[in-house]
């Protein structure tokens, strides 16, 4: 299946977006911002959809629209704690823009599935470059937040009395999440980023509680379940959003199971 | 001898000169004058909302007084002071998170620098030595979803104890634990504080657990604070003029009840905090009224 260049790219692409999905989605869990995560790439449809409208690339729309809503959403900071409804209300407000803009341009159908929920076999060298680029500059931002990331996530109190700009440290952090979610996006889907951004690092802290080995294992679970899912669905014919979503669920479900088991064991008695 | 510690003393811990602190516009403290010792274990009592956590942010720089100078071991009060160690009220969602206990106490180490938190020989040593303090090793593989209350409080007191502090500032850490529980959290801060000659901030809601291991007693109420020996604070009239209105202290065989009429006030302390539950929670950051909310969801899931 590597004789094709677009499996080749698929790969290339899932490969990057895996790794990267893995590592920033773990730190997402840590500090139960997933709801955020998967509004901020609803958000990035409505970027996508107007930037096809007005004849520019969806992937730039899409990234300055989720970028722009990450660090809104850190500038707000605590405020937004416990107001999922909010959220919410912005992320469907969000997908009816994006289906408006769609409405506008003539041939939508197939252009809206594949921001909807990917199209990973479409992915073209440019593309790849641009993904190879998103990754590093994430990676490499969160590198330099990684402590305060963590002390803040953890004891955010605490942190701030050491000295610490927890409303810096999250509008970063939620900027690195924005990336990565349009990075994503070009895998899954603006729909479907949870699969990827978050199933991996749920399972991966069920399974360890250390934090250097929950890390690397939810890298690594992302990145078999991205690839996994794209050989599937070159075997099957089936979408490889699809099997990626399945793969990810069956990963957190499994890994619920076995931790109960280890707890169990674990417990003194 | 520790009741006559004078003001402007050069190696108090805590020196408060005429401070006025508000949150919100309400002040919560008012013209407070006093001295805290460098080796003194203080416990900080009061109503709700009469400010033992207001101060406390003071004290770490988070608030800036609106009057008068605060002092902390011979500096202003600035935020970032390493020679402060701060155990804030604990919030559940940490609680929930399965992430073993010496990890969690390592990002509190060095957790204010930029970069990634690679391992290196003296932050291992740093974070065993905390973990030492507390007797905590056992719990450093556990995973602190997996603790009790007291076995949580510890790594929180491991957390505070990093970086070698003068001042701990220990906010409200017998909250929702068992008497037997909030005992043994006592009986080891006092010793950590012995051992090591350092000063305690110790706030909570009932006096008694804290009766065995308290220097002096700090009460705060209606923007007033008063300093002293339990025998010189706890009586009938300084806590009338606290509280506004008239209080009756009874003890009972070492064991002190502060009364409203019928009320024990103490422990009528818990039911007040819901009360101020709805009017606060917009508030960017927790003054007292808005500390309830993280208790109530700390009894709930803790």
């Amino acid at each position: 299946m590597f004789d094709y260049d677009f499996m080749r790219h698929a790969f290339g692409a899932a490969g990057i977006v895996g790794l990267l999905a893995g590592i920033v989605g773990y730190f997402l869990v840590l500090r139960g911002q997933t709801f955020a995560g998967h509004a901020l790439s609803h958000v990035g449809f409505a970027g996508a959809t107007g930037a096809v409208l007005l004849g520019t690339s969806p992937l730039a729309g899409l990234i300055a629209f989720t970028l722009l809503a990450g660090l809104g959403m850190g500038v707000l900071g605590d405020r937004l704690n416990g107001r999922d409804v909010a959220i919410g209300v912005v992320l469907s407000l969000s997908l009816g823009i994006g289906l408006l803009f769609l409405h506008f341009f003539t041939a939508y159908a197939t252009q809206a599935t594949a921001l909807l929920f990917g199209n990973v076999f479409g992915v073209d060298l440019s593309t790849l470059a641009v993904l190879a680029v998103l990754a590093a500059v994430c990676l490499l931002a969160l590198a330099v937040v990684a402590r305060p990331l963590l002390f803040s996530s953890l004891q955010p109190e605490l942190a701030e009395a050491k000295g610490v700009n927890p409303r810096l440290v999250s509008m970063l952090f939620l900027g690195i999440v924005a990336l990565t979610t349009a990075a994503c996006a070009q895998v899954v889907g603006v729909l479907l980023v949870f699969a990827l951004m978050v199933g991996p690092a749920a399972t991966a802290q069920q399974l360890t509680s250390r934090l250097s080995r929950g890390v690397a294992l939810s890298a690594l679970l992302a990145l078999i379940e991205a690839w996994g899912g794209i050989a599937l669905a070159y075997e099957s014919d089936w979408p490889a959003s699809f099997w990626i979503t399945a793969l990810s669920a069956a990963g957190y479900f499994l890994s619920l199971a076995v931790s109960r088991r280890l707890r169990f064991g674990r417990l003194p008695a | 001898m520790r009741g006559q510690i004078s003001p402007q003393q050069p190696d108090a811990a805590i020196d408060l000169d005429h401070v006025t602190l508000a949150m919100g516009g309400r002040t919560i403290l008012k013209d407070i004058s006093l001295s805290i010792g460098a080796g003194e274990f203080i416990g900080v009592l009061g109503p709700n909302g009469a400010g033992k956590t207001t101060l406390m942010r003071a004290l770490l720089g988070l608030i800036p007084a609106t009057g008068g100078s605060l002092r902390v071991l011979g500096e202003t009060a600035r935020r970032g002071n390493p020679a402060i160690g701060y155990m804030p009220q604990f919030r559940s969602q940490a609680g929930q998170i399965n992430l073993c206990g010496w990890d969690f106490v390592a990002a509190a180490s060095d957790g204010h620098r930029w970069g990634l938190p690679l391992p290196d020989r003296r932050r291992r040593q740093m974070v065993a030595e905390a973990i030492a303090l507390v007797r905590a090793e056992a719990l450093a593989d556990r995973p602190i979803n997996s603790l009790s209350g007291g076995e949580r409080q510890r790594l929180l007191l491991a957390q505070a104890l990093l970086g070698e502090p003068k001042l701990l500032l220990l906010d409200e850490p017998l909250i929702s634990l068992d008497p037997n529980h909030q005992s043994a959290v006592v009986d080891l801060v006092r010793e950590v504080q012995q051992r090591l000659g350092i000063a305690v901030l110790f706030s909570a809601h009932e006096l008694n657990p804290l009766l065995p291991a308290i220097d002096r007693v700090l009460y705060l109420g209606r923007g007033q604070a008063a300093l002293g020996q339990v025998d010189e604070v706890i009586t009938g009239p300084v806590l009338s003029r606290l509280y506004g209105a008239e209080i009756d202290v009874i003890r009972l065989r070492g064991r002190i009840f502060v009364m409203s009429g019928p009320l024990d006030l103490e422990h009528h302390a818990h039911q007040h905090e819901d009360d101020h539950d709805h009017d606060h929670g917009h508030d960017d950051h927790g003054h007292d009224q808005n500390r309830p909310q993280a208790d109530r969801r700390g009894a709930g899931h803790g």
